[in-house]
Parts: C-alpha cells; sequence; structure tokens
C-alpha cells in the first residue's frame, strides 16, 4: 500500500510540475488562438519527429544486436561512448555535425577531392540526420538492454534444440523486440517533438519551423501567452496520443526468470560476422567523427580557460547530482509501481522549457526574487525534466522483477526497505546506473530554464557557453563546451560503469 | 524544510542591506552583464560615484527582456531597462511600464532622436561580414541575390539582428521586399534561431558572409589581431540598430535612475563601449574611437524605420519573408 501511495506522490508532483506551469501561463493569458503558420509548424514538427524516430530505431535494432552477441576489445568503452552524443549541447553537436557533413566539412572535401558534386546537408534529411546522431546511440542502449535481459538459458536452451540464427530470432529477439521498441519509438519521437535549435539550423529556413520555435516567437516577441500556452498544451496532447498508441502495441516478452549464469552470447558465425563487423564500424564512424570534431575544436581553448568557467562548472555540478538522485528515486519508484504511470512518466518530455520556465517564473515571482532560487529550481527542472529517461531505462527490468520475483517476495513477507535492499536494488543495479549516470548528465547540459532565472554572477556551466559565443569568444566557448561535454560524460561514465559492473 | 528558511534568510539579509544603501536595478541583456560585456565596468564606475549598489538581472537577448518585463509588470524590481532596440521600443512604450527620462538629448547618432522614452546608449550598422579573401563581394542586396554567394543569416520570428535584416529590406525596397526575398533565397545556406549559431557558422566556412554589424570586424582585429574579416558596403544604405535605455515608472529609486541614465552617456561608460560591446558609442569619447575602428567601413545611407513604424510593418513583413523562403 505505501509503494502504491508513494507512486500516487510522485505521480501528482510530476503532473503539477508540468501541466502547472502551462495552466499559470493560460491563466495569465485567459485565452487564445492559433494561426494557419502555427498548424503548418505542427504538421512539420510530427514528420520530423515521426522520421527522425523510426529511422534512429531502425539502425539502432542491428547495432544493439551485434554489441549484444559479438566480444572484442573496446566492447565497454564502445557501449560507454554511445551515452555521449546524446549529453552533448546542442549547438556544440550540430558545429560538429557540420564540421564533418556541412558545407566545408570532412565529407565535401572528400567528394571534391574525388571530383564529385557537393551535397548540401541542409533541409529535412539534414534535420534526420543530426535527430539519428543524437538519439541513435541512446536507442542502442535502451535496446541493447532489452537484449542482455533475456535470460542466458534461453540461449543455452535454443542452443541445445539446435536453433538456427532465423529461429532464435523468431522465439527469443522478436518477442524481445515487440516489447522493448515501441517505447524507445516513444522515447526519441517525443524527444525530437521539442526539437528547435537543430530543426531550424539544420532546416534551411523557415519551411523548418517546428512547434517549439512558434512558441518561442509568441512568448519573446509577441508576448502571446495565450498562443504559446495552447501551442504547448499541442505539445501536450500529441505525447499523449503517443504513449497511448505505444502502449497498445507493446506487448510483454514474459520469458520468466533466469539463474544469472554468466550470458553465452549467441554469436552466428559466416557473413554475418562480417555484417555485424560492418555495422559496428559504420556505427562508431558516424558517431565518433562528430564528436572528434568537437574535441578538436575545443581543445585549444581548453587550456585558456577564463576562471569563471570554474565556478560555473561547479554550480553546474551542485545541481546535477542532487537532480540526478531525485530523478531517479522518482522514476524507480513510478516503475515498480504500475505500468499505468508511463503516461504521466513520459510527460515531461513533451514539456516546452520556456513556457516551463515561464510558468515557474509566474509562480515564484509574487513571493521570492526568482535571482534567489535561480539554482534550486533549475534543480528541480532538470530531474523532472530527466525522469522520463530514467523510467523508460528502469521500466522494462523492473516489471520483470516484479513478474518474476514479486509473489516469492511477498510469501517471504519481504518488504519496505529490506525488500529494496535485498531484491530491488541488487537486481536493478545496471539500469540504475545507467539512469543515474543520464540524468546526471542531462542535469549538467540542460539551460532551458536557468536562463530566466540566473541573475549575475549565478551563470551554469551551459549558461557561461552561450554568453561566451554571444561576446565572440567562439574558441573559449568550445573549449568551455568541451569541459561541458568531459564533465557530463565523467558524471555518465562513473554511475554507469558502477552499475555495470556491479551487476556483472 | 531547509531551503524556504535559507531563502528567507536570503530576503533578510538582502532587505537589511537595501536600508543601509540604496539599490539600483538594471534589467538588462545577458552579454551585457557578462564577463566580456560592459557591465563589470560599468557596475564599477557607477557605484563609486552613486553611493548605491548597482545590481543587473540579465534576461537573454533584447526581445526577451521586454518580455520579462511583461511578465512581471508593474512589480517588475527593475529600475532601468538597458538594451531595448527601436525594433522593440514601439512595442515597450506601449507597455506603459515606462517614465519620460526628462533628458536633452544630446548624442552622435547618423539619424535624429527625440523618442521621450528612451534614451540611445550605442548603435551600430548591420551589415553582411566576409573574409578578406572572398573573390567578388557584391555591393547591394541585388548584387548579392545575382551572384552565388551563400549567406548565413538569423530567424526574424526569434532573433534581434533577424529582425533588423527584415527591417532593413523593408526600409531600402519597400513594396519591392517580396522580390528581393524571393532572389535572394536561393543564397541562404540557411537560417539560425541567433546571432551566436550564425556567427559559428560563418567562421566553420559553412557560408561566404553572415549577417552582423559593420563593427564585427573590429573584434577580430583588436581582440584576435586577425585583420581576415570585412563588412561588405552596400549602396541602398545600412540599417541601423540603435540600442536603447529607459526609466520604469513604477521604480522606487527614480533619482537614481535618472543619475543612471545620465551616467550611460558618460566618459566611463561610452569609452568600454567600442570593446566590450563591440558598438559605436552614442556619444563619442573624448579619446575617439578606439585604434583599430578606422579600419572599418562607414556607410554613406543609414536607414532607420520609426518605431511605430517598424512595428506596424513587422507582421507584413514577416508574411512576406515566410512565403519568399519557404517555397
Amino acid at each position: 500500500m505505501a509503494r502504491r501511495a508513494g507512486a500516487l506522490i510522485v505521480a501528482a508532483a510530476l503532473a503539477a510540475l508540468t501541466l502547472g506551469p502551462l495552466a499559470l501561463v493560460m491563466a495569465r493569458a485567459g485565452g487564445g488562438a492559433l494561426g494557419a503558420a502555427d498548424w503548418a509548424a505542427l504538421r512539420f514538427t510530427i514528420l520530423q519527429a515521426a522520421l527522425s524516430s523510426l529511422v534512429s530505431v531502425l539502425l539502432a535494432v542491428p547495432v544493439a544486436r551485434a554489441l549484444a552477441r559479438r566480444s572484442f576489445p573496446g566492447r565497454g568503452l564502445m557501449i560507454a561512448l554511445l551515452g555521449a552524443p546524446f549529453l552533448l549541447p546542442v549547438i556544440v553537436a550540430v558545429l560538429g555535425i557540420i564540421a564533418v557533413f556541412g558545407r566545408a566539412g570532412l565529407f565535401n572535401r572528400g567528394f571534391e577531392a574525388l571530383g564529385l558534386a557537393p551535397l548540401s546537408i541542409y533541409g529535412l534529411h539534414g534535420v534526420v540526420l543530426a535527430h539519428v546522431f543524437f538519439n541513435m546511440p541512446f536507442a542502442v542502449r535502451l535496446i541493447l538492454q532489452g537484449w542482455l535481459a533475456i535470460p542466458s538459458e534461453r540461449f543455452r536452451l535454443a542452443a541445445a534444440l539446435g536453433f538456427g540464427p532465423s529461429d532464435v530470432a523468431r522465439h527469443l529477439e522478436r518477442p524481445m523486440l515487440r516489447e522493448v521498441l515501441p517505447g524507445v519509438v516513444l522515447v526519441v519521437f517525443v524527444i525530437c517533438l521539442s526539437s528547435f535549435a537543430v530543426a531550424l539550423t539544420l532546416g534551411g529556413g523557415p519551411r523548418a519551423t517546428t512547434v517549439e520555435l512558434a512558441i518561442y516567437q509568441a512568448l519573446r516577441f509577441e508576448f502571446d501567452l495565450g498562443r504559446a500556452a495552447l501551442l504547448a498544451a499541442l505539445q501536450f496532447t500529441i505525447c499523449g496520443a503517443a504513449v497511448l498508441a505505444t502502449g497498445a502495441v507493446a506487448l510483454p516478452s514474459a520469458f520468466g526468470a533466469g539463474l544469472d549464469r554468466a550470458a553465452v552470447p549467441f554469436a552466428p558465425r559466416g557473413w554475418r560476422r562480417v555484417a555485424d563487423a560492418l555495422v559496428l564500424t559504420a556505427a562508431a564512424a558516424f558517431l565518433l567523427l562528430p564528436m572528434a570534431m568537437v574535441a578538436a575544436r575545443g581543445l585549444p581553448g581548453l587550456f585558456q580557460l577564463p576562471p569563471e568557467v570554474w565556478a560555473a562548472a561547479g554550480r553546474s555540478l551542485s545541481v546535477a547530482l542532487p537532480s540526478a538522485f531525485l530523478s531517479v528515486s522518482g522514476a524507480l519508484v513510478l516503475a515498480l509501481a504500475s505500468p499505468r504511470f508511463g503516461l504521466v512518466a513520459t510527460l515531461p518530455l513533451a514539456a516546452s522549457s520556456l513556457v516551463l520556465g515561464t510558468g515557474l517564473f509566474l509562480a515564484v515571482h509574487p513571493f521570492l526574487n526568482p535571482t534567489l532560487v535561480a539554482l534550486p529550481v533549475t534543480m528541480l527542472v532538470n530531474a523532472v525534466l530527466s525522469l522520463p529517461f530514467a523510467y523508460r531505462i528502469l521500466a522494462p527490468e523492473a516489471r520483470a522483477l516484479e513478474a518474476d520475483y514479486g509473489r516469492l517476495a511477498q510469501a517471504l513477507g519481504l518488504g519496505g526497505l529490506a525488500r529494496l535492499r535485498w531484491l530491488t536494488l541488487p537486481r536493478l543495479r545496471r539500469p540504475l546506473g545507467f539512469a543515474l549516470g543520464v540524468s546526471a548528465a542531462l542535469a549538467m547540459g540542460d539551460l532551458g530554464v536557468i536562463a530566466l532565472f540566473a541573475g549575475e554572477g549565478g551563470a551554469t556551466l551551459p549558461l557561461l557557453v552561450q554568453r561566451l559565443m554571444g561576446a565572440y569568444r567562439l574558441e573559449q566557448a568550445a573549449g568551455a563546451a568541451l569541459l561541458l561535454v568531459l564533465t557530463s560524460f565523467a558524471l555518465f561514465w562513473i554511475f554507469d560503469r558502477g552499475g555495470r559492473h556491479a551487476a556483472s | 524544510m531547509k531551503f524556504p528558511m535559507l531563502a528567507a534568510g536570503f530576503v533578510l539579509t538582502a532587505g537589511v542591506a537595501a536600508a543601509q544603501t540604496p539599490v539600483l536595478t538594471v534589467l538588462t541583456y545577458d552579454s551585457f552583464t557578462s564577463e566580456w560585456g560592459p557591465g563589470p565596468a560599468v557596475e564599477t564606475a557607477f557605484e563609486e560615484v552613486c553611493g548605491c549598489d548597482l545590481r543587473f538581472v540579465a534576461a537573454g537577448d533584447g526581445a526577451a527582456l521586454l518580455a520579462r518585463l511583461q511578465l512581471e509588470g508593474a512589480r517588475s524590481e527593475a529600475d532601468v531597462v538597458v538594451g531595448l532596440d527601436t525594433n522593440l521600443t514601439a512595442a515597450a512604450a506601449a507597455t506603459g511600464l515606462f517614465a519620460p527620462h526628462g533628458a536633452a538629448v544630446e548624442v552622435d547618432l547618423p539619424v535624429a532622436w527625440d523618442d521621450p522614452l528612451f534614451l540611445p546608449f550605442d548603435w551600430g550598422w548591420f551589415a553582411f561580414v566576409h573574409d578578406r579573401k572572398m573573390a567578388e563581394v557584391p555591393g547591394s542586396f541585388e548584387e548579392l541575390a545575382a551572384s552565388d554567394a551563400r549567406i548565413v543569416i538569423q530567424d526574424p520570428r526569434s532573433s534581434t539582428p533577424g529582425l533588423g535584416l527584415l527591417m532593413w529590406v523593408k526600409a531600402a525596397y519597400g513594396d519591392r521586399a517580396p522580390e528581393i526575398w524571393g532572389a535572394l533565397a536561393d543564397n541562404i545556406v540557411t537560417v539560425t534561431p541567433g546571432w551566436s549559431e550564425a556567427y559559428g557558422l560563418f567562421l566553420e566556412g559553412e557560408a561566404d558572409m553572415v549577417l552582423s554589424y559593420t563593427t564585427s570586424p573590429a573584434y577580430h582585429l583588436i581582440a584576435e589581431e586577425d585583420d581576415s574579416k570585412a563588412a561588405a558596403p552596400f549602396r541602398e544604405g545600412h540599417y541601423l540598430q540603435v540600442e536603447v535605455a529607459g526609466k520604469l515608472a513604477a521604480s522606487d529609486q527614480p533619482e537614481l535612475a535618472d543619475r543612471f541614465l545620465a551616467f550611460l552617456l558618460e566618459e566611463p561608460v561610452q569609452s568600454v563601449l567600442p570593446t566590450t560591446n563591440w558598438m559605436y558609442p552614442a556619444r563619442l569619447p573624448a579619446g575617439g574611437l578606439p585604434e583599430g575602428f578606422e579600419t572599418l567601413v562607414r556607410p554613406d545611407v543609414s536607414l532607420l524605420l520609426s518605431a511605430d513604424e517598424a512595428l506596424s510593418l513587422r507582421p507584413e513583413a514577416l508574411r512576406e519573408w515566410q512565403d519568399a523562403l519557404a517555397r
């Protein structure tokens, strides 16, 4: 009973923090209307998000399968690095992608040397490419987790029965994918719904207007709070519809519990081996090249950072750690309770950070100087915004845990803290580490809300990167951005590694 | 429960400090207060003479300032707002939150100034910046449109330079603006949400030219000793960005606010603006402009729509821009 009450409290807090600010903005406006341009923006937003999520997941499946069934030197490093693109600040990643695929990028210079016509990255394909760069690696991690969660006994049985690769696919892999993929498509789709800078910069012009840009315009240039609130409500509606749709498609795989024996990877030989090697090489090149360009651009600036950068980095860390623990605790409570909390745990993904920030500002301003609460508010908002990721990582394994061990624990009278200590935490180490890593790193990087609250000198690292860029100091900005990436990645690596280490 | 107590503590100490020295709160854009902007120098210089505590509150860019002010309304604790531009002042005046500055305006601007609410503190000409190595530099929008030069611009729906470009084309071409945008469409590599992204793309080599200011090459020359950048002079003239400050009617420190507005036009502030904001000072300092500014392009014709025109033309100009580029 206590667990259910806990989950209800978390769900209520989550709903209040995502929908409450929207309601405040709406109440302040008293009403609003949408124009033809807004509906065009909505159509483009859904189109790019749908394409981005499908392409990301289609490409992620072979990569995850190759990682699941092959062992090679550097495999652990590659799995860890898969977390990195997802954590890059948007503008840094866009510049990295452009350094590879842009007009003056590596590829086009190569084409030029071969006498071929240059390819333009600007357009819908560029938007999808960037979104795939950000989200495909995250999708790989989520799907890989699904593969590793198939008990090794099932693979042993398959081997004993003389299963070929197509039998394994039919009886083991497809049921797992049927359970995992809808959720992964959903997360990537909803992340891409609120894309703004990537879509506009790589989209090549006003054709690539997204709902989030329309919100920005309404809030900043027209002060049309009603329109902004309606647009934000529209984002939530699409997100809700997508959650319901995926809930209807996903089916539990029900493999049953295993005995945690060391996994015997099902590793078919022959052409499949070559194919896996090719898939892994291509994926690594696609992800590593832009990241290498980010590192190369940032290195010269890294050694001449102004002192403010270090203070800002400390501030960001002090936000990121509590935020991550809060977010993962909330997600765990929801994930253990019931799959019905999936909707409320996904909703923050669709939140427009501008509307969220504006609503919170309206809530705080009458009582307190917003500058005073800049860091606590940022901490809370980052926890809310990263909870959907933590939930998505924890939910499948938490559900399996309940299905496999719930009755036994009940029969033994294992409850409360004892159950957490002896059952939940040990069995969920791997996803918990991953979730903590992702949440902490995301909380380092976010700046959607701090911009409205930060006063003089209270800047976090992402805000400082933005200020450096605004002051022509692009080299220092690249250095500070690299520091941000390194810190985020270090946090991610420590937690993720801790989880995987403890689990193996 | 620790946190509300902590916040209450902050509020109390802030209250006690306020009883001792008067506090002047200045709402401004981010890059004004940043360590690399004019903010720190302005704060030190003003605090030396005012016997007060000058506090900056930063809010994004010029447009964000106005939005922030509208959110706060008359409850705003800001006394002075620094950093709106003439594309925003009509909307700012319409809020009724500003009080007349009451000062006689003596400024060195390429245009006459008679706004009763807002005082200019710096200004610049929008321009397309390019690398000196660029072969044929276009000398007008029409030449640019006819050339195969590739440009990056900012979105007028999310960035003040983007809005400035919209007004530039409108002021120079009037009813022919849609035609010009239609001809420019194939030169535009992409449209970015803000100035930083566009400038970053230009420096990465993604475009031959970027929409910025005639003063941008001065940054590279003075701060980086790099003279490879230049601004292209356009025959139809260059649109001005005039940055202004204003006093809020609800200020609890009206006299300090007046003093600060006057101080903005004095030597200590005006002399740091060229190399911190990289704009022209509204009143030329006694020592003149910093070395390097004499190398900059100085357009013969300055264009500027009145604040009311800028506001009333915006929806139409935005629609024309969107229609021409969405094709």
